[in-house]
């Protein structure tokens, strides 16, 4: 035990020996994972998916779960007690860290957080038998059998690969600690929810290969996946959220998106996600979309592996990547290649057997999320070769080249305009046949209000340019317009009227799914304006400054009034003191740091927000320079981010929108309810 | 500048209609000063270069010195009067496709830039050509037998 080293090493010793079997326990348990995950393809392959000796891979998925979160949990006990015979806890762990880093360390490695991808798939696994009972039992024992191959690859590869309850003959004194900017609470948080998200999308994937297996797909499944994609869509929302918010505030650089290849990589999942959660309604609703929906859905978990994959290919050189070796990359790409390339293989035999869906008029909701569905296929694509297009580059021809934000800017910014144009056009539209003049006079009112909004954005803009103003209001109308919309929508569902008292019985009485969707629309639209406002209106100036010299930005003036030291949990701190004034008025002071990490000889550089209710003001400081006449100063960084916040407030809505729609309960009494008549019929 | 949106916002309608017409005079008001326009046409171009010593990090963002030294060169050459093209192909010239994150639309370029917009036109076109199809077959009708199930079914309601 850590607290052991000090006093008598005997006792430390019999204590770390008897303690140390619990490791070993973890070993034995993942092995166990392995085993049971076989054993749950296994049965369903012997049993030919249909009941009989197949419905025990109900019992082993159940079983494979409890053993890996066993063996998970034994990784964390060995990391919050600072076991350093494990390899992985030796190399990123420390004493002196605080308790939140030790866990989180957990999942701050290759081989960490693999365990914990592998664990949120089994338990997603054992979820499909715990809350699949009302399901078709052919249907569901098809799944399970997927889920179990793709449970024993994972942690195949997690197990024979990339250990992470490995040991060491001798256990060293002292970690070497975790790379000091992983030391963060959204960075502790972002790796579960991300895993959640990606991993979530492997239900789906096994729902659609077991559909295509059985050769039959109606309303009733696109009924049964969605929860999955919602809850998925929602955790994988929430990821990147932190992701970004990470990026913006622990990095320095003062943005929040870099189209950085591994960004894209947690972005295209997304992007796949939230097209299937549209097409899966369209599916449910008009019975019409079924090989399309059903293409999305092992879309989204492909691109999930491809994440996991490009981060640890060693292909990609990012903040973001996880430097591990190419073998091991060749390893996850064989997975990947195998598993997608098995699901879209039976995909191409069975699509086109599938029963022809209902038809669609051209103007109805129906063919708005279609097009919807296009358009984000599209802007999908441009990721995907914005992303993979510089690799390729390298590796066929060995050349270099660079795909960044201006690209995505004139690919995917028009293309994704249009499709959030549609948005509140579509939420009126009705379905099977709508009336797109009649839509469009009802809208009126919000199209207008969102123009008089942007125009009035743009008139206190001072656009350096025609281009860059017209940029602003475009990115302002749209996201006014997502808002406007939204709201304009849920008048019409509650009767709302000016005359009147609101209904207060219709608001509450509203589905939760349609709260759900006004409130991530509305979500969208917030993060729209968030985006648009903070990358156009930002400020930023960059000086060498010593205690009494003072920047200005805009209308704010920042003095450097001092330095001072901090002692930190595992770090010394120093930092300089910045009193920021608005025309005279005090607005805040900025305490920027750098942090010296002595376990792993590091210094971390801590930015210093000040933020009045939308805007930042952003101070990150590098380190002294002597200048020639013998005085120190100090390479300041000073942003004026506006509106940032809802950058990160917008997606949180969005999360919450999907998760209200995930608690309907007609759509989980519904499963129940429909699955039994479709089994009985 | 937003907070002041908000505060000029609440003053209400004539306020608005002021806003509205005068959108115009914010619009052309730029263009006569030349140096915001320079130097917004400089940050363009300092987003599109990335800084070749930092990890995908454009120069706008970066703050090694070679970034600093990129930015001076390109104001500098904006201040002489050179066009963006000309800038860009300076930059291309000295340290090729790498420096550019905005890719040259080369030949081998084409696909990244041309498929995504390809897919939105085909897949409209798909779309369009497939529903014009089927509505001429007439799918919405009920097939013999099922004609024949509804009229018995009515019949027994009856």
């Amino acid at each position: 035990m850590a607290s052991g080293f000090g006093h008598g090493q005997t006792k430390a010793g019999a204590e770390t020996f008897r303690m140390t079997h619990i490791d070993e326990i973890g070993n034995y348990c993942l092995g166990l994972a392995f085993c049971f995950s076989l054993a749950q393809a296994g049965f369903v392959l012997a049993g030919r998916g249909r009941g009989g000796i197949a419905r025990y891979a109900e019992g082993a998925s159940l079983a494979a779960a409890l053993a890996i979160a066993l063996s998970f949990a034994i990784l964390i006990f060995a990391f919050v007690r600072s076991d350093f015979s494990v390899v992985n806890v030796y190399e990123h762990s420390h004493t002196d860290k605080p308790l939140l880093y030790k866990i989180s360390g957990a999942w701050g490695s290759h081989e960490g957080s693999m365990l914990l991808w592998c664990t949120i798939l089994l338990v997603y696994g054992a979820a499909i038998t715990v809350k699949g009972r009302h399901l078709p039992e052919s249907l569901k024992l098809k799944a399970l059998g997927v889920q179990g191959l793709l449970g024993a690859a994972f942690v195949g590869f997690t197990l024979f690969s990339s250990n992470p309850l490995g040991r060491l003959e001798d256990a060293p004194l002292q970690g070497q600690s975790l790379n000091p900017a992983l030391q963060d609470p959204a960075l502790a948080f972002h790796p579960p929810m991300l895993y959640l998200g990606y991993v979530g999308m492997s239900v789906v994937f096994s729902f659609a290969v077991a559909a295509l297996i059985e050769g039959r797909l109606d309303r009733a499944w696109a009924r049964w996946i969605r929860p999955w994609v919602l809850l998925a869509w929602s955790c994988l929302t929430v990821g990147i959220t932190l992701g970004a918010f990470w990026a913006y505030y622990e990095l320095g650089w003062g943005g929040w998106w870099a189209w950085d290849p591994v960004e894209n990589a947690s972005f295209m999942p997304w992007l796949a996600a939230t097209a299937l959660l549209h097409s899966a309604i369209v599916m449910e609703k008009r019975d019409s979309l079924k090989a399309w929906t059903v293409f999305l859905g092992l879309l989204a978990f492909t691109f999930s592996m491809m994440g996991a994959f490009l981060v640890r290919s060693g292909l990609l050189t990012s903040v973001h990547a996880f430097a591990v070796d190419p073998q091991r990359g060749i390893l996850l790409a064989a997975i990947l290649l195998i598993t997608a390339g098995s699901g879209f293989a039976l995909f191409a035999l069975r699509a086109p057997t599938l029963a022809p869906g209902g038809l669609f008029a051209p103007v109805s909701r129906e063919a708005t999320l279609v097009l919807n569905n296009l358009l984000i296929s599209a802007a999908l694509c441009s990721v995907f070769l914005g992303t993979l297009y510089p690799i390729l580059m390298q590796a066929l021809f060995d050349k270099t080249m660079s795909v960044g934000a201006p690209y995505y800017l004139l690919v995917f910014g028009p293309i994704m305009i249009a499709a959030l144009l549609i948005v509140p056009i579509s939420g009126l539209m009705s379905w099977k046949r709508g009336d797109l003049k009649g839509v469009m006079q009802r809208l009126a009112v919000a199209f207008g209000v969102s123009v008089l909004a942007a125009a009035i954005g743009l008139l206190f803009h001072k656009g350096p340019t025609v281009l860059s103003s017209v940029e602003f209001f475009v990115g302002l109308l749209v996201g006014f317009w997502l808002i406007f919309g939204s709201f304009k929508l849920l008048a019409e569902r509650i009767d709302f009227n000016w005359k009147a008292m609101p209904n207060w019985r219709r608001l509450v009485g509203l589905p939760l799914a349609t709260w759900g969707m006004i409130l991530a629309h509305i979500g969208l639209g917030v993060f729209v304006l968030g985006a648009v406002t903070e990358t156009h209106q930002k400020l930023s100036v960059m000086q060498s400054v010593s205690p009494g010299d003072t920047l200005h930005l805009g209308r704010y003036d920042m003095t450097f009034t001092g330095l001072y030291t901090q002692p930190g949990a595992n770090y010394d701190a120093q930092g300089g003191v910045f009193d920021i004034a608005s025309n005279g008025r005090k607005v805040c002071e900025a305490r920027p740091q750098r942090r010296f990490y002595p376990a792993s000889n590091q210094v971390q550089s801590k930015v210093a927000l000040c933020f009045t209710p939308l805007d930042d003001l952003y101070v990150v400081m590098a380190e002294p320079q002597l200048q020639p006449d013998g005085k120190a100063s100090w390479q300041v960084r000073f942003f004026y981010n506006p509106w940032v916040r809802l950058i990160f407030f917008g997606p949180l809505l969005m999360a919450l929108g999907g998760l209200l729609s995930l608690c309907d309960r007609r759509l989980r009494l519904g499963i129940a309810q429909r699955a039994d008549k479709a089994v009985k019929g | 500048m937003m907070r002041d949106a908000n505060r000029y916002g609440r003053i209400g309608a004539i306020c608005l209609l002021i806003a509205w017409l005068s959108i115009g005079t914010a619009l052309a008001a730029p263009v006569a000063e030349p140096d915001p326009a320079r130097e917004a046409r400089a940050h363009r171009l300092f987003t599109e270069v990335r800084c070749v010593q930092c990890q995908s990090e454009s120069i706008a963002d970066s703050d090694a010195d070679i970034a600093g030294d990129m930015r001076r060169e390109i104001r500098a050459d904006i201040a002489a009067g050179k066009t963006d093209g000309q800038i860009r192909q300076e930059l291309f010239d000295h340290y090729g496709d790498y420096v550019l994150f905005r890719p040259r639309l080369s030949l081998g370029n084409v696909a990244l830039w041309l498929i995504p917009p390809l897919i939105v036109l085909i897949g409209a076109i798909f779309l369009v050509f497939s529903n014009k199809n089927r509505s001429k077959s007439k799918d919405y009708d009920l097939t013999d037998e099922e004609e024949k199930k509804l009229k018995a079914l009515l019949k027994k309601r009856d």
